[in-house]
């Protein structure tokens, strides 16, 4: 009895010694600050900012390599904790949200051909470039909901992608992951967008869509300079001091929306009932 | 010698009775041809002749552009009447040359043929070249590459295919019935070139009348006949050459890596043209088959007749179509309609109508192992289709996921349906991505 407690005991100390010197000897020096600004960041491990994840983003702070302002889903706040850690000025970043830009769902765009197989935009894309007619248009199988580490893009019944622009960060993986690239990214005080990603003309889109942009020219008629048509699709233009609105409930097709009315149809997210560039007083999730 | 099998592999029912005995009619001119600058694997080619510009039948209308690339040849004479993005055969638009016949067919001035033994290795090879040949196959790899070995690899055995393994095409097999002398003179042609004394000409045994002709033709030749057992894939080079010698191909290796060239019946078939009588690869056969067609024929076409006028040569569709596949069952390129234009490599144009395609549910993985065994490479389907669906693209590499000849035998034989082809390829794809950018 006595014999074995003194056993296990002597090898329990022994072994803490050695642990101990270990610790010392192969002690790895971090910089107390990269603990600090990992400790500030949003930990999503996203990669927005272009490096692995948050530990590798504030090294490549500590490096000089990144700016404060890099990470997008963190956003003002962190942009500053992070200045005040580095001891710089802090350049808040101008916020950004992602955009799908197409509303033609199973109802109502058509289909190229009968598509089973894997349940992925980017496999299906690589089969005579998608089983939908329009060259442009969302393809509904989720690999941007898949890939978005915020849980901000659902997937409508009718298989088209919305992104909410509340839980929407601007980290852009979408915008990579997507085969179509029909996620922009854009300001997120613009709430009117056309939501249509064809260059086809009018008459070609017409046969394949009824919510696509038909380059009518009417919204730039409407609401002179908020408007650009640029190779038979029209975009709102961000820069614009006019306001895009009026033009709203003029589009032949209703293809341009205005998110404060509302997400496209088939979306559960609630529309938001603040002007959306009231986001940044909001709480952060 | 008795020839070895391959591992793996699978028995689709052949479905060649529709054309086997048909022999092979020529197609009318269509209204236009539609040439892509892509027809081959490698550099897309340069148009070398001006919109509105007339071409005579075999003129070069766009050169190659770099080593691996292949030219490309007016199949008729015309008027070049468009430079534009038209429909490809893989599904999307892809810039091509519309020309459009003038009925005459008239071939181009100063094709002159050259008899045996009247010019030396690298004038075939350039010969070859010129004449825009690419492996008619079906994965249309330019000739003249294949037979430029590196000097360190000695090349000792050259591998003829006239397999044919894919269902319902009987493009081959007609080709060396109807015209053996033409076949047997091309690999004479080839073997020569790479100065090697042996020469297979593989065949599956259910052609046997194929097998019977070009063994009687090859008896003063040294060329050997081989009768192969009926199997999918036996055509698939790795899977030809262990069958035909007994050689495994390394993986990530190339045939000439254990001293093979592998060339399809049809590809020297060409070869002996472009060198007998100097004329360029402007036509190929092509079987348009199925049972959503009402007179299933073996085609000669030109190159870049469109699918829609094939269909129209064959009498047209019957009943409701729901598949139409341009190539073989196995390996061919599924369309969306009938737009597209026969390129080089189109061996066959297959349209199905409701009874013979129809969409298979697809159900959960039951680790039967099917896709494992009837794997030709030895590779594990369901492990790396299951890394795929992951993204766990490392994984999946090191389960050697490009390996995979996407032959179509482990989505063919599994019973739940999964489309483990198509994970592969997703894979593959990534892999092949990530390997460009690093």
């Amino acid at each position: 009895m006595l014999s074995a407690i003194l056993t296990l005991g002597l090898m329990g100390l022994l072994a803490a010694v050695a642990l101990g010197l270990a610790a010392r000897k192969f002690a790895v020096e971090t910089d107390p600050r990269e603990l600090a600004l990992v400790e500030v960041m949003p930990g999503a491990n996203c990669g927005a900012c272009g490096y692995p994840g948050c530990g590798g983003f504030a090294k490549a702070l500590l490096e000089g390599k990144a700016m404060a302002s890099d990470c997008s889903p963190g956003g003002k706040e962190v942009a500053e904790r992070v200045a005040h850690i580095l001891g710089v000025e802090a350049v808040a970043p101008e916020p950004e949200v992602a955009v799908v830009l197409c509303q033609g769902d199973n109802q109502k765009a058509r289909v190229k051909y009968l598509y089973q197989g894997l349940r992925d935009c980017v496999a299906a894309q690589a089969l005579a470039q998608g089983p939908k007619e329009c060259p442009g248009g969302c393809l509904g199988l989720g690999t941007c909901a898949r890939v978005c580490p915020f849980g901000a893009i659902e997937m409508t019944a009718e298989g088209l992608a919305v992104i909410s622009r509340r839980k929407c960060t601007g980290c852009r993986k979408c915008v990579g992951a997507c085969p179509r690239k029909v996620i922009a990214m854009t300001p997120l005080h613009a709430e009117v967008h056309v939501l249509c990603n064809s260059h086809d003309k009018g008459a070609a889109v017409r046969k394949y869509c009824d919510i696509g942009c038909i380059a009518c020219h009417i919204c730039a008629k409407t609401s002179p300079g908020a408007y650009r048509i640029d190779n038979f699709l029209a975009r709102v233009d961000y820069e614009a001091r006019q306001s895009p609105l009026e033009a709203v409930p003029k589009c032949p097709t209703r293809c341009i929306r205005d998110f404060t009315q509302g997400y496209p149809e088939g979306s559960r997210f609630a529309p938001p009932v603040v002007p959306l560039h009231a986001k940044d007083a909001a709480p952060s999730p | 010698m008795k020839s070895s099998a391959f591992s793996g592999g699978v028995h689709p029912q052949d479905f060649k009775q529709f054309t086997a005995s048909l022999a092979v009619e020529s197609c009318p001119l269509p209204e236009e041809l539609v040439l892509p600058l892509v027809m081959h694997i490698g550099a897309p080619a340069t148009p070398c002749v001006e919109v509105g510009s007339r071409v005579k039948k075999g003129q070069l209308i766009a050169a190659p552009k770099g080593f691996v690339s292949a030219g490309v040849h007016a199949s008729t004479s015309g008027e070049i009447r468009a430079i534009e993005p038209r429909m490809h055969v893989n599904g999307s638009r892809m810039q091509a040359m519309v020309l459009v016949p003038d009925g005459e067919d008239a071939w181009a001035d100063g094709l002159e043929g050259a008899g045996p033994n009247e010019l030396t290795g690298d004038d075939i090879r350039d010969r070859i070249r010129a004449a825009g040949i690419v492996g008619l196959g079906g994965a249309a790899f330019p000739t003249a590459v294949k037979l430029s070995p590196p000097e360190a690899k000695r090349i000792n055995t050259l591998i003829i295919n006239g397999v044919e393994c894919e269902p319902f095409l009987t493009a081959d097999h007609r080709l060396m019935l109807e015209e053996g002398e033409r076949v047997l003179d091309g690999i004479e042609i080839l073997r020569c070139l790479l100065g090697v004394d042996r020469a297979i000409l593989g065949i599956e045994d259910n052609k046997p009348d194929a097998i019977a002709h070009m063994d009687k033709l090859c008896r003063k030749s040294v060329v050997e006949v081989k009768a192969l057992p009926v199997r999918y894939p036996q055509g698939a080079e790795k899977q030809l050459i262990f069958a035909a010698c007994g050689r495994t191909v390394p993986s990530g290796g190339l045939p000439m890596d254990v001293g093979v060239v592998v060339q399809n019946v049809g590809t020297a078939a060409a070869v002996s043209d472009a060198i007998r009588k100097g004329r360029p690869l402007v036509e190929r056969i092509c079987t348009v088959s199925g049972p959503g067609l009402v007179r299933p024929a073996n085609l000669r076409i030109p190159i870049g007749a469109p699918l829609s006028h094939l269909v129209k040569v064959c009498g047209g569709l019957r009943g409701r179509t729901t598949k139409i596949l341009a190539g073989g069952p196995m390996m061919g390129m599924a369309q969306a309609g009938l737009e597209a234009s026969a390129t080089k490599g189109t061996s066959g144009l297959l349209i199905f109508d409701e009874t013979a395609a129809q969409l298979r549910p697809e159900g959960p993985c039951i680790r039967c192992g099917r896709c494992v065994s009837a794997c030709p490479m030895r590779i594990s389907p369901t492990t790396i289709a299951a890394y795929s669906r992951l993204d766990m693209i490392d994984a999946a590499e090191q389960n050697n996921a490009m390996d995979c000849i996407e032959c179509g035998c482990c989505s063919y034989i599994c019973p739940a349906g999964l489309p483990l082809v198509q994970s592969l390829r997703y894979a593959r794809g990534a892999i092949a991505a990530r390997r460009r950018r690093v």
